[in-house]
């Protein structure tokens, strides 16, 4: 740790953090020191408890252990109300503007002075701001600048911006660095969480790393440290020998002899993150995603499933074009989804039975008898298959959620599969299902199956992949075989980190040192990207 | 000079506010105020003799109901919905009925106070059942509505008569001109002394928070319990004066006053205030009352089935609701 301040110069001091929701250790022992003046990275990979730790600094979440000390004296806020009166104010991703209140409420329900949000708004590039306007009117990305100038007219100590800049255009994000960049030196400072290293690069004095739930480093950001976040962030990791595989020779095989990608998608954009996507996924290979939150992957995924019409780009399914209006479009054309929350996939209170057997039954030709037979046989053979734990089978929502998980891959399985859209299926779920699940989903692409899965546990794609793509910005970034895609070199690409890039700094450099009317030209809006 | 100015201003605001406020609302508003008119006018044609009296009695006639949608109004726009309202009017109008009898009208004055201090109590039972158990509003405040009923009929086995000159005196009639019932004057000053300074207070805004989007009014610093809390408080304290009302206008307390949750509900739905929360006033559901209330009249003018009179408003709820949403979805892209 190279933190020498002595308490009493910190602004901001949280110290022995804990906090565990079940079973499960969100924060095991984390530490925070922000002194006055400066711009404080907090850092992470997925569930290192970044978001578990920014929720009780910001009053949302009581932690187990732990002090917080704010300006010398203890301070644990219970409410997002106390910790504004502790002087600790957040800015989310997702903009807390109450939707059905005109601005002008909205600034007077968080005791906001006009005056001087105008004069962020402003700066921010918002200036012609109408405090008439109901929330709701106001287009996504301008609410997010205009809670982040609600914010900033606080003046609180502690400016937390969680992720904030995830979802901001390029020249909007530009603003926003630049504005928070000038935030240094005075009395006041920012805790900023950002995916994107170039961003910690350009605008932070230190960075926090947290890993696992604990304070695993503090930093000082300057040229070079990048690899050493990332490496602090992974952690001394054990080499996992080179693995496999024959599966993957075998796909690589297919891939040279021309075959026809069972699906393959060009240029996809959707929503407002999913950018520029291809790829092919080809039969008897299971292609990993791998992204950090917010990448564009659940759009992505979305398309594929039928639930989001593309913005542009298409999908082409065995070489023909296709056009996704509903999810039984997608079901139809073979591409079945697995979602992460079970919840969204199965009927809680019905039986495993019904459950499997719904995708079947389902088809409007086969609406009248059930042929109860021929279903009970399919169930049983589907339940053997993923040796399902069916004790409890009468109510689905009595299972564990491995088991749930297990009967949402039955129900395809029964039907039998041809392309499985798996997004994070092994989210929550014990060690042994998982094994039995990474087995499952190899099974089927040896039979012939085509599995495209993102996952956020990064050593998943070792286990169960041929090859993995990694996107970043919503925009493919890299493509690894398995033998290559252990979780350094993953998570680096998901950073976006490339050796043969230029060096982040020099465009972090530029992107602060950019003037307002330069700042939305072309040639900074890649470089606020990452992707030059 | 400036800061006179800037002060000036400042005062102006709000107001200016407020009005674009009414203007963008305008369109719901008119359409209430425009049905209003019509009826007023197909009643005077279908029975020429209506006059002040038939607004004297359409006054009457609408308060308990009017007092019922404001508490429904605030309720509903916190997020919340109270299905208790009528069986909280009954409870406290049987309370004020048997508590009056044969009693003093000084003591009767102090029991009028003290029944709406009972009714804030309901209410803040209510709000604090919703907020401490998480139990799901419509379920704590359907189960609650039996409680209070219970009690309106443990009290009473039978309506209670209890006349009080007075009291009925600050409802029946009109003042100044007779085109200007009391009862109206009622609501006015009701509207005034509860409605006014909780649209402009930061607990009112706390209220359109909460309605409007749960988590990001947590995230702003409003305090999500107490302002439900709040809201069913003076939800408590409005059916408690539609249960005065109620025993004003009847001069007795009855433990069955009839359906006023569901037409409290109804009231506010067609006023314009969305059930999922955060948007509305009072204006509009007042605007309802009025307009269930003379298609009632005109039916009952017209010798028709009274109980045609309730497919009718049936009818009229399910499209005019639907022809808001289909506007309103036009409006957005």
């Amino acid at each position: 740790m190279t933190a020498t301040a002595t308490a009493t110069d910190l602004l901001l001091e949280a110290t022995g953090v804990s906090k565990t929701y079940g079973a499960i250790v969100a924060l095991k022992s984390a530490s925070l020191a922000v002194r006055p003046g400066e711009v404080h990275a907090l850092m992470g990979a997925n569930g290192a408890g970044k978001s578990t730790l920014v929720k009780i600094l910001s009053g949302a979440v009581r932690p187990d252990t732990g002090r917080i000390v704010v300006r010398g004296r203890e301070r644990m806020a219970h409410s997002p109300a106390e910790a504004r009166r502790h002087g600790i104010v957040s800015v989310y991703q997702e903009p807390s503007l109450i939707p059905d209140l005109d601005l002008r409420s909205n600034l007077r329900l968080t005791r906001t002075p006009v005056d001087a949000f105008r004069h962020w708004t402003n700066e921010l590039g918002l200036p012609r701001v109408d405090l008439t306007e109901m929330a709701r009117d106001i287009p996504l990305a301008a609410q997010r600048v205009i809670d982040l100038a609600r914010a900033l007219a606080i003046e609180p100590d502690v400016l937390m911006l969680d992720e904030m800049t995830a979802a901001l255009p390029a020249n909007l994000t530009e603003r926003v660095l630049e504005v928070i960049g000038r935030q240094r030196g005075g009395d006041r400072s920012v805790i900023f969480i950002s995916h994107r290293l170039i961003e910690i690069a350009a605008v932070c004095d230190r960075a926090t790393v947290l890993r696992e739930g604990e304070t695993v480093g503090e930093v000082d950001v300057n040229p070079g440290s990048e690899e050493r976040i990332v490496s602090l962030m992974l952690g001394e990791i054990a080499g996992q020998g080179p693995a496999t595989t024959v599966a993957e020779a075998r796909a690589a095989q297919q891939r040279q002899e021309g075959m026809t990608p069972r699906v393959a998608a060009r240029a996809l954009a959707g929503g407002t993150r999913l950018h520029d996507v291809s790829f092919e996924l080809y039969p008897r290979e299971v292609l990993g995603v791998v992204a950090l939150e917010g990448q564009g992957q659940d759009e992505l995924f979305d398309i594929l499933s039928g639930a989001e019409h593309p913005r542009s780009g298409e999908v082409l399914v065995d070489g023909k074009a296709v056009s996704f209006h509903h999810p039984a479009d997608a079901i139809r054309a073979g591409l079945v989804y697995v979602a992460a929350d079970r919840a969204e996939a199965l009927l809680m209170q019905r039986s495993v039975r019904e459950n499997i057997t719904l995708p079947v039954s389902a088809r409007i030709r086969n609406w009248g008898l059930i042929s109860l037979g021929a279903e009970r046989k399919r169930v049983s053979e589907a339940v053997e298959t993923l040796q399902i734990d069916a004790r409890a089978g009468a109510e689905v929502r009595r299972l564990s959620g491995g088991n749930q998980q297990k009967v949402t891959i039955a129900r395809w399985v029964a039907g039998g599969v041809n392309t499985m859209l798996c997004f994070d299926p092994t989210r929550g779920i014990d060690i042994r299902t998982k094994n039995q699940i990474y087995g499952l989903l190899r099974d089927l692409a040896a039979a012939g199956a085509a599995i495209l899965i993102y996952t956020s546990e990064l050593k998943e794609i070792q286990l169960v992949c041929d090859r993995a793509i990694v996107i970043f910005g919503g925009r493919v970034v890299a493509e690894l075989p398995a033998a290559g895609a252990d979780e350094a070199a993953l998570l680096r690409a998901a950073y976006n980190l490339k050796h043969e890039a230029p060096m982040p700094e020099q465009i972090a450099a530029e992107a602060v040192a950019a003037d307002s009317d330069t700042a939305q030209a072309a040639g900074s809006r890649g470089s606020v990207g990452g992707n030059v | 000079m400036t800061a006179a100015d800037a002060s000036v201003a400042d005062v102006r605001r709000p107001f200016v506010g407020y009005l674009s406020d009414v203007i963008r609302r305008q369109a719901w508003l008119g359409g209430l105020i425009g049905l209003v008119a019509v009826l007023l006018i197909f009643t005077k044609v279908i029975q020429p003799t209506y006059d002040a009296q038939g607004i004297q009695f359409l006054a009457v006639s609408v308060l308990p109901l009017a007092l019922a949608a404001i508490a429904q109004t605030i309720v509903v726009i916190a997020g919340g919905i109270d299905l208790s309202v009528a069986a909280m009017m009954a409870f406290t109008s049987v309370v004020a009925a048997t508590q009056m009898l044969g009693r003093s009208d000084e003591f009767s004055v102090a029991v009028v106070v003290a029944v709406l201090v009972l009714g804030l109590l309901l209410g803040a039972i209510n709000g604090i059942l919703v907020v401490a158990t998480r139990v799901a509003d419509i379920i704590v405040t359907l189960a609650m509505s039996f409680v209070w009923a219970g009690c309106a009929l443990y009290l009473a086995q039978a309506p209670v008569r209890s006349p009080r000159p007075w009291l009925q005196d600050l409802v029946n009639g009109a003042v100044v001109i007779e085109w200007i019932p009391k009862a109206f004057i009622v609501l006015a000053v009701t509207v005034v002394l509860v409605w006014i300074p909780l649209r402009w207070s930061r607990f009112g805004l706390a209220m359109y928070a909460v309605g409007s989007n749960k988590l990001a009014a947590f995230r702003s610093g409003v305090s999500v319990g107490r302002t439900k809390i709040l809201a069913y408080t003076l939800a408590g304290l409005l059916a408690a004066i539609g249960g005065l009302a109620l025993t004003a206008i009847k001069g007795q307390g009855d433990p069955l006053p009839g359906g006023f949750t569901l037409a409290s509900v109804a009231a506010a739905v067609l006023g314009g205030v969305s059930l999922a929360g955060g948007r509305g006033g009072v204006v509009g559901p007042l605007l309802a009352v009025v307009i269930l209330s003379l298609i009632q009249t005109d039916m009952t003018f017209l010798r028709l089935n009274s109980n045609l009179a309730t497919v009718a408003q049936g009818v009229i709820l399910i499209a005019v609701v639907m022809l808001g949403s289909l506007t309103q979805l036009r409006r957005r892209p």
